[in-house]
């Protein structure tokens, strides 16, 4: 057994009566701890990370009626240590999910595979935004696997995997990109292209847009811009 | 059985593939590839990448195709998996063709029931790589054969396409497919080896760039290849 964290953090956000969305259940673990604040759930990170050897995982429940905005304080770093670190969130979504965490960094040596697997409900509704930068200041990012599973009452909307490693420096995949992100919306959307940045509308009526760019703050700049062109 | 798989993989089965670059006249027009290394670092990085995720539908296609199996769940788990409407086109115009070539050639109900049915509409084209695994099977290969032939063709047929729009020295190119011919192999491998798992399992490695560029080419205004 490894060293690292292991750690089962959950949340479910409920309608009340009232119509208002209510945490009924909030459970920090280890590195993820839940701070309820007006704006929304925050991640803190309550320790250094994800390391090799952490496997993290966050539960989100958000039952009919209710919304969840869910963000983060600060960059996660993903680190090298004891072998690979792995962080699964799973999320059934009957109401509305806003998940727009900031970016993961993954380091030097890193060996880090996150997963995401989301379960719409007939009338769930989903933003997912996710932001990775490959490598810190002039280096070399380690291995980052990070996939994505949304399904509609069990059908298949959209699997997306973005592997960062030797590979993805080609040409085909990423080039030279030191950052690299999407944002997945359950609206429709027309297809768009411009330089660093793809709307691309899925068939299920929804919508993944795909951007890449030279540093970080330019990647937001086009996700927030993919943001607009979104009805 | 031997013949009949060079037979699936030879680009003179008549199936169409000769109208489409895997994405190389986009990466061409935008400057990316214009030399042989340029164009093997391409093909690395597609075999990794959409080469992958048709093996692994390719295997699974043809281990499932000898099931009484509905075609609707593997032609949404590949729609799911193409998030460029451009690509998915491109993969169903393909999968047309394949299966018009594959059901003359090597007659068999098993083709029956690969083209979708579309409410009040005349049924679409079935993804490529689901009709590779479907004809894998009637031949009597394995799972491993269908996803050799996926990622094989995944980087053959960009490269003959780089000859035509790029005059690239032919035997040059067939010198860096050959140097790529391990790593083939190797993905085949990979995907194969998820064959038999549920469909939600398999690999969804995304290539960022080749989504772009193939909405790019869609309203490109010369173009010589579909897609």
């Amino acid at each position: 057994m490894g060293r690292g964290y292991v750690a089962h953090a959950a949340v479910t956000a409920e309608a009340g009566p009232d119509g208002r969305t209510r945490l009924t259940r909030l459970r920090s673990d280890g590195p993820i701890a839940l701070r309820e604040t007006p704006d929304g759930l925050y991640l803190v990170g309550a320790a250094a990370g994800p390391l090799g050897g952490d496997r993290l995982r966050l539960d989100i429940e958000v039952g009919a009626g209710a919304s969840l905005t869910i963000r983060s304080v600060a960059v996660a770093l993903a680190l090298p240590g004891d072998g690979e670190s792995r962080y699964t969130v799973n999320a059934d979504v009957e109401g509305h999910l806003d998940f727009a965490p900031e970016p993961t960094v993954a380091a030097r040596g890193c060996h880090h595979h996150a997963h995401a697997r989301v379960a719409l409900g007939p009338h769930g509704t989903l933003r997912w935004q996710e932001e990775l930068i490959l490598g810190r200041h002039n280096e070399p990012p380690g291995l980052h696997t990070s996939r994505i599973d949304v399904t509609r009452a069990g059908h298949p909307v959209l699997r997306h995997e973005l592997r960062a490693d030797p590979t993805s420096r080609s040409r085909a995949v990423l080039g030279p990109a030191k950052a690299v992100g999407s944002l997945f919306r359950t609206t429709p959307s027309t297809p768009h292209t411009e330089p660093g940045l793809a709307i691309l509308p899925l068939p299920s009526g929804t919508t993944l847009a795909n951007a890449h760019a030279p540093t970080a703050p330019t990647l937001r700049h086009l996700l927030t811009k993919a943001q607009t062109l979104l009805p | 059985m031997r013949a009949h798989l060079l037979m699936l993989a030879d680009s003179r089965l008549p199936a169409g593939g000769h109208a489409h670059s895997g994405g190389l006249e986009p990466a061409v027009t935008a400057g990316a590839v214009a030399t042989i290394a340029d164009l093997a670092d391409f093909l690395h990085g597609r075999l990794h990448t959409a080469g992958l995720v048709a093996g692994a539908l390719a295997a699974a296609a043809c281990v499932h195709a000898g099931t009484s199996i509905d075609w609707a769940l593997p032609d949404a788990e590949a729609d799911a998996r193409t998030p460029s409407p451009a690509q998915r086109a491109a993969s169903r115009a393909q999968g047309k063709s394949l299966l018009r070539a594959a059901r003359a050639t090597w007659p068999s109900a098993v083709f029956d029931g690969l083209r979708v049915q579309v409410p009040a509409g005349a049924p679409r084209g079935p993804h490529h790589p689901l009709v590779l695994g479907a004809a894998a099977h009637v031949i009597g290969c394995t799972a491993l054969d269908a996803a050799a032939v996926a990622a094989y063709g995944a980087v053959t047929g960009p490269a003959s396409a780089a000859v035509r729009l790029l005059g690239l020295d032919p035997l040059g190119v067939q010198r860096a497919l050959a140097e790529l011919a391990p790593d083939v192999d190797s993905v085949a491998e990979e995907a194969a080896a998820h064959a038999e798992k549920d469909w939600a399992e398999l690999p969804a490695a995304s290539a960022p760039l080749l989504d772009q560029w193939a909405e790019e080419h869609l309203r490109a205004d010369l173009r010589l290849f579909e897609s």
